[in-house]
């Protein structure tokens, strides 16, 4: 079985990478994991994580930049149904559009737009930091408890037009989309390989889904 | 809610802890990925690696140090200490760092900030400030490890850096670093209540009480401490624990 993190110069490319290894060397049959751009190896994956830090449009522009990067994805995630988890901005890429510096076109994988956090100045910018969490029933959550901690950054965050394609949320002062899935589809605001034990869990879960 | 971070700090020389160290479990009280995993384990929010190495020859020492934390510690890593350029931002992130935190280089250029912010994103992007008071509630920057003074106002500063997509500063107090007199309040007020990114308070830390007012009386978003740390004085659980009890919201 492969998994393969998408590799299009994300800063925390290394992050990620460590914390599936560090996790994935616990399971009993673990993952061959390879941090690839090549479209044939997307192909081959039987799991597809996308990482992501910096601006909305800068992820995009590096992601189409990679010749056949994109067009494997869409084969692989949404014609194959192979599992695909986005985190952060790799989270954030998933839907219609953002309003990032601009207006950028995503993925269009789950309807919605992705907007800035409005807040109060006591509310600092970005949402940095350990927040607490509310999910509703799903894989990705097994075994964690509601309520629990953690690791966001983030100024922007994704309005989801469906209700049911929001997993989790947090308060940041209002409500914030935390977590999204749709069918096969899936990805977290918060950063599960900055999350501790909590993080750990997170993508023990995934590994282990099988939608 | 969001919780209030403790992060605590690790001067590195040369690959080193340059501080004393009372840790009961550690083999060998001068490596900073033990300590880094220890702190870890007791439950810091992020962890940060200062480099003092003097001669830039050797500085690789501390990317190692930096890989090996970021194999064992799942929480963000901050590292900082004479950083100049994209390559040395590059470089750190390449290694394992999640953020890096920029000095005297941001004071020199101010385009720098800009630019990496651009290019790593505002997450990524720490500007470290080195403050200290030269009339009655007014602080000017100071580059080289404090060494040198600049005319430039801390407050605006901050304001500048954080519009240029800062992701957060971390700013020292010259005055009471070291001192354990406790955090410069009225700097850290003056600054938080004026800039609209996350503030991290550093300097002068000396019992819980402090760490309290940090949050109660500067508002940061963030407490950094070393040498409460170091020494064994207290735990981050204790710490934590403290702040819980005064009705802060901290991660347990």
């Amino acid at each position: 079985m492969n998994l393969a993190i998408i590799n299009f110069g994300s800063g925390n490319l290394h992050s990620v990478h460590k914390a599936f290894e560090n996790v994935n060397s616990e399971l009993s049959n673990p993952y061959n994991i390879v941090v690839t751009n090549d479209p044939k190896e997307i192909q081959s994956a039987d799991k597809i994580v996308l990482p992501g830090v910096g601006a909305f449009g800068d992820c995009k522009n590096a992601i189409f930049n990679i010749e056949g990067l994109h067009a494997s994805l869409e084969v692989s995630v949404l014609k194959n149904k192979v599992p695909f988890m986005g985190i952060c901005v790799g989270m954030q890429l998933l839907a219609d559009l953002s309003y990032e510096f601009g207006t950028h076109v995503g993925f269009g994988w789950i309807p919605g737009e992705v907007t800035r956090i409005v807040s109060p100045q006591e509310y600092k910018i970005p949402h940095m930091g350990w927040n607490e969490i509310r999910f509703s029933d799903h894989k990705l959550f097994d075994g964690c408890e509601q309520g629990s901690d953690f690791y966001f950054v983030h100024s922007f965050y994704f309005q989801n037009q469906k209700s049911e394609h929001s997993i989790a949320t947090t308060k940041y002062p209002d409500q914030i989309t935390a977590a999204v899935c749709k069918e096969n589809i899936c990805g977290t605001q918060f950063h599960p390989e900055k999350s501790h034990i909590n993080g750990k869990r997170i993508i023990y879960n995934f590994l282990e889904w099988r939608p | 809610m969001l919780k209030k971070r403790i992060i605590p700090c690790l001067d590195v020389d040369n690959g080193r802890v340059v501080k004393g160290v009372n840790f009961i479990d550690l083999v060998d009280a001068g490596d900073p990925v033990e300590q880094a995993i220890i702190y870890n384990a007791e439950g810091a929010d992020e962890l940060c690696f200062l480099d003092i190495t003097a001669s830039s020859d050797n500085r690789d020492t501390l990317l190692e140090v930096v890989k090996k934390t970021a194999e064992n510690c799942f929480i963000p890593l901050t590292v900082g200490g004479g950083v100049r350029s994209l390559d040395d931002i590059s470089r750190l992130l390449h290694f394992g760092a999640d953020k890096v935190s920029i000095n005297t280089a941001a004071v020199d250029n101010i385009d720098l900030v800009a630019e990496a912010a651009n290019k790593y994103g505002s997450s990524t992007i720490v500007i470290a400030v080195d403050a200290k008071q030269t009339a009655e509630n007014q602080w000017k920057v100071f580059t080289h490890g404090g060494r040198k003074m600049t005319n430039i106002d801390v407050v605006n500063y901050c304001n500048e850096v954080a519009k240029l997509g800062a992701g957060e500063i971390l700013l020292t107090s010259m005055d009471r670093d070291g001192t354990k007199s406790g955090f410069d309040n009225k700097l850290l007020k003056a600054v938080t209540s004026k800039v609209n990114i996350p503030v991290i308070a550093s300097g002068g830390v000396g019992n819980l009480n402090h760490l309290l007012d940090g949050i109660l009386e500067g508002e940061a978003s963030a407490l950094l401490a070393a040498s409460i740390f170091h020494f064994g004085e207290y735990s981050i659980g204790e710490v934590k624990r403290y702040l819980a009890d005064n009705n802060i919201p901290v991660r347990i």
